[in-house]
This record gives structure tokens, sequence and C-alpha cells, in this order.
């Protein structure tokens, strides 16, 4: 019925939805949105070494954006720039950086377009594995960190005086950012990678509340995404990572008549 | 002071600074099994601070502290919940620690809001909210309780049953309280030790008990007088509004 292409596009579709749903929630909660497109922007330099050395690029793409997550850590200690400064720096240089050198790699094919907007096409089965060998792994370091990184996200201060070491909880969370960036880049494209992770996270906030339920409805809400845009963009023959941006975001707007009923309901 | 082995926390010579201006500087002070011990002081002279280097919230401090505790209860002076975070008080209770039901609704009943447990945190009153976080730090039954203002925003009945209810806890789970007062000169009477700070150690002792002094009756009360006691300050030093220090 279907070709083995959008089979496997499907499934890789449905491994990063699982992740992206709870790890978006935190994006939302922690204001980490421009974090998470400086980390995804840095993404395009790890492909460019990726090519260069020919190396797997989910690997190389995980390996730069966990540096410059550490770069920008040890940038905000000892420089007196705001937080959204350095993000944009960062994000920016290292977004050109990545395409001067592919300029220099003018031997390479290269397909741009698929690699910022996402490629359905390209999802090989080497990358399915990847993904959901990658997607449990983050659930499962998630999971063990959830106390901490959620107490200390509600208030630091608590974590730290009650004895869970929100610092070390913060910095694998940093490391678990790249990480479902680097699995999710093929499927969604670098520059709405962001998107994949707070829209449906902000869809599951207008109908939920207790973060638990938040959660479950954003990975709902970030499979519907995928299975809705992939469809359309076979049907369309639109770019996959556009198509499942915009049917999250109709599924945001959706949420947003729910809101709109509660506060008539306390009025 | 030599340390015990009732000493759950102990701080000696602890100062600590940012930015280049010094907070807090001086302080020692140590809190052991069972006992309370109050902090005062004006806005700004480094009550919150003392306690967050009890705490170990500040790493980077002068001088020393020694913790024999990890069983730590923390009621903050400040705590504000985003509205992108949907919480209910259920949820809050068992952020730092998994506690049974049981647990949850005899801790929320103790201070009087076991009503709350399903509502948003968000919606709560600030006396309710107070009472919340007294609820949670004592769910847990810690060996060393922190409170920073646990009675802001309460009303004065509902201040004295609280204060009545830090007692009973103290006394129950024989635990150590620093308690940070928003109050200049009254204290809970059940106070072992007052000190008081501006930026320094002021002076410290113990408070006077209300209950004999027929005036302070008559001024809170019958049962408040019980629970409330004054602290009779006894500086040696004025503060200029600069800040300098001039010997009495």
């Amino acid at each position: 019925m279907f070709d083995d292409f959008f089979i496997r596009a499907l499934i890789a579709g449905i491994g990063v939805a699982l992740v992206t749903g709870p790890l978006g929630c935190f994006v939302v909660w922690r204001r980490l949105s421009y974090f998470g497109d400086t980390l995804s922007h840095s993404a395009l330099l790890g492909v460019t070494i990726a090519y260069s050395f020919e190396l797997n690029i989910a690997v190389s793409v995980f390996l730069v954006s966990s540096i410059i997550a550490l770069f920008l850590i040890q940038l905000q200690k000892k420089t007196n720039l705001p937080g959204d400064a350095l993000l944009g720096l960062l994000a920016h240089s290292s977004l050109a950086v990545g395409l001067v050198v592919i300029g220099f790699l003018a031997f390479i094919r290269f397909d741009i377009m698929g690699l910022l907007f996402g490629d359905i096409l390209a999802v090989t089965v080497n990358d399915l594995i990847i993904i959901w060998f990658g997607g449990a792994l983050i659930l499962l370091v998630l999971k063990l960190i959830w106390k901490p990184l959620f107490a200390s996200t509600v208030n630091y201060e608590l974590a730290e005086a009650e004895g869970l070491n929100p610092d070390r909880a913060k910095a694998i969370f940093t490391i678990l950012m790249a990480a479902i960036i680097a699995i999710s880049i093929k499927m969604v494209g670098l520059l709405l990678i962001t998107g994949m992770l707070i829209i449906p996270a902000a869809m599951a906030r207008n109908i939920s509340d207790n973060p638990q339920k938040m959660v479950l409805f954003s990975v709902i809400g970030g499979l519907l995404s995928v299975i809705i845009g992939l469809f359309s963009s076979l049907e369309f023959n639109t770019a996959s990572g556009p198509s499942i941006i915009t049917a999250s975001l109709v599924l945001f707007i959706l949420s947003l008549l729910k809101i709109k009923q509660s506060i008539q309901l306390k009025n | 002071m030599g340390s015990n082995n009732n000493t759950l926390v102990k701080l000696k010579n602890v100062g600590y600074h940012q930015n280049d201006k010094w907070l807090v500087k001086g302080v020692s002070l140590e809190v052991e099994k069972g006992k309370i011990v109050t902090l005062i002081g004006p806005n700004g002279s480094g009550k919150s601070t003392t306690a967050k280097i009890a705490l170990g919230i500040y790493k980077k401090i002068e001088g020393e502290v020694e913790k024999y505790t990890n069983k730590v209860g923390y009621v903050p002076q400040k705590v504000s919940i985003d509205w992108t975070l949907p919480l209910r008080v259920n949820d809050f209770m068992v952020l730092t620690e998994n506690l049974k039901d049981d647990a949850i609704n005899e801790a929320l009943s103790l201070t009087g809001v076991v009503h709350l447990k399903n509502k948003n945190l968000g919606n709560l009153s600030g006396g309710e909210f107070q009472r919340v976080l007294l609820a949670r730090a004592i769910s847990k039954k810690p060996e060393l309780l922190v409170l920073d203002e646990p009675v802001q925003g309460v009303d004065f009945t509902g201040e004295i049953a609280l204060y009545e209810l830090i007692k009973k806890i103290s006394d129950e789970l024989n635990c150590g309280i620093l308690l940070i007062s928003h109050d200049l000169h009254t204290v809970m009477s059940a106070t072992d030790h007052v000190v008081c700070l501006n930026g320094h150690v002021c002076c410290s002792g113990s408070p006077i008990d209300v209950a004999k002094n027929m005036e302070y009756k008559a001024l809170f009360g019958e049962q408040a007088s019980q629970i409330l006691s004054v602290y009779e300050h006894r500086h040696d030093h004025v503060h200029s509004s600069e800040g300098d220090i001039k010997k009495n």
C-alpha cells in the first residue's frame, strides 16, 4: 500500500515524537526554546563535519551540539552579556560557519533544503535503529533524573536545600537536548526541531491541569503531528518538517478553544 | 559552643558576598535536635542568606558549615510558580520525596489545607500557599526544618495557630528548627535562642516569657501570649544609614 521509505519515515517520526513529548515539556517549563534553537542551528556544523570526515551524522551532530552547549554554559559564567544575546551569538555564528564550510565542500552533493527542513526520503534503516535506541536511552536517562530536574524546575533552591543535586540534573538534561536534536534532524530538519519540541508541549499545557497529563498530551500531540504531517507530506509533496510542524500548529490552535471555554466558565 | 551528638547544623564565622558586597559576615550559630533558633533583623539584614548558607544553597562562602543531617525540610521565603507549569497541591507535595497518600493527607490536615489538595497552586491565596509550603516541608518528617518567614500573609489568628503547630512538630519529630521571623520584636515562646542580624550578629539571647507579663498578656490576648514572646534587643552599637557601625 505504502512505499518502504514512507513506512520508515513513519516509524522514525513516531520514535522522535515519543521523545520530544516529555523533553519539550521541560523546554517550555524551563524557558529553553531559544536554547533549543541555538543547539539545532549548531547542528549544521555537526552535519558538515560528518560529511567532511565521513562520520555518522547523528553522532557528529550530538558531539558538536554538546560542545556548543558546554561552551555556552562557560560563556554565561564568564561574561556579563545577557543570556539571549549569547544564545543568538552562538546560534547564528555556528549556522554561518556551517554554511561557509558547506561552500568549501563543493565536491559533495548536498541537499541543503533536506537538511534545513527534513527529508523523509533520506531515512534509512540505520537511522531507525539510531532513533529508537537513542530515543529509548534518552527517555531512560530522563526518567532517572526526573525528580531532581522537575523539583529544580519548580524551585531551584528547594531542590538544592533538600539534597537533590539540581546542577547535575541540569547538565545531564543539556546533553539530552543535544541528543534529541541529533536523532531528529533528518526527520524535521534543523530549523524546525525546536518547533517539534515546544508546539506539542504548548498545546498540551492548554488542556492539562497537572504535569503528568501535560507530558502525556504532549506525546499524543507529537504523534498526531507526525502522522498527519507525514501523510500530507506524501499527499501534497511538501517537505516533511514543515508539514509536521504545520500539523502541530493546527492542534495548538484547536487546544486554544479549550482555554477559551475555561475562561468563559470562570467569568 | 562545643558540638555534640545533637548538633544538626553548625555555622562557624560564615559570610557570603555577591559582587564585592557582603550580604552577611561573621555569623556563628548552631541548631540542635529539638531546639528552635529564631533569626530576626530588618529587611536586607541577611536572614535568608544565613539560612541559605546553612542549607548549602550558597557554596562559595567564607567560614565553615558543618551539617550532620540530610533530612531537611525547607520553606523558602518566596516561591513563584510559572503559569507554563500546571501544578496541583498534590503534585507539589511529592516534589522532593515520594510520599504515600496518607502522609500527604496528614501533613495537609495539620496545616488545615487538606481541602485544597487537588487545587492548582496558582489559584491559592497567599496564606493558603504558605500553609501548603509548610505542609510540604513537614510531610517528609525532616530532622532539620528551615522556615523562612513561614507565617507571612497569614492572619493573626492563623499565625498563632501555625506557631502552635511548629511547636508541636518540634516536640513530636524532635527536629531542629531554624526559623526566620518577619517581626523584629515578637518571636515564638518556644524559641530557645534568638539571633538578631544586621549584616552580622548584632545580639543574641533568649526571649522574655510574655505569659508572665500582665501588660503583654493584655496586649496580645490570653492565647497569643502563650505562644508569642518578646525579644529585648541589647545592642552595643548602632548602624548608620550608610552602613557604618558605631559603638555605643
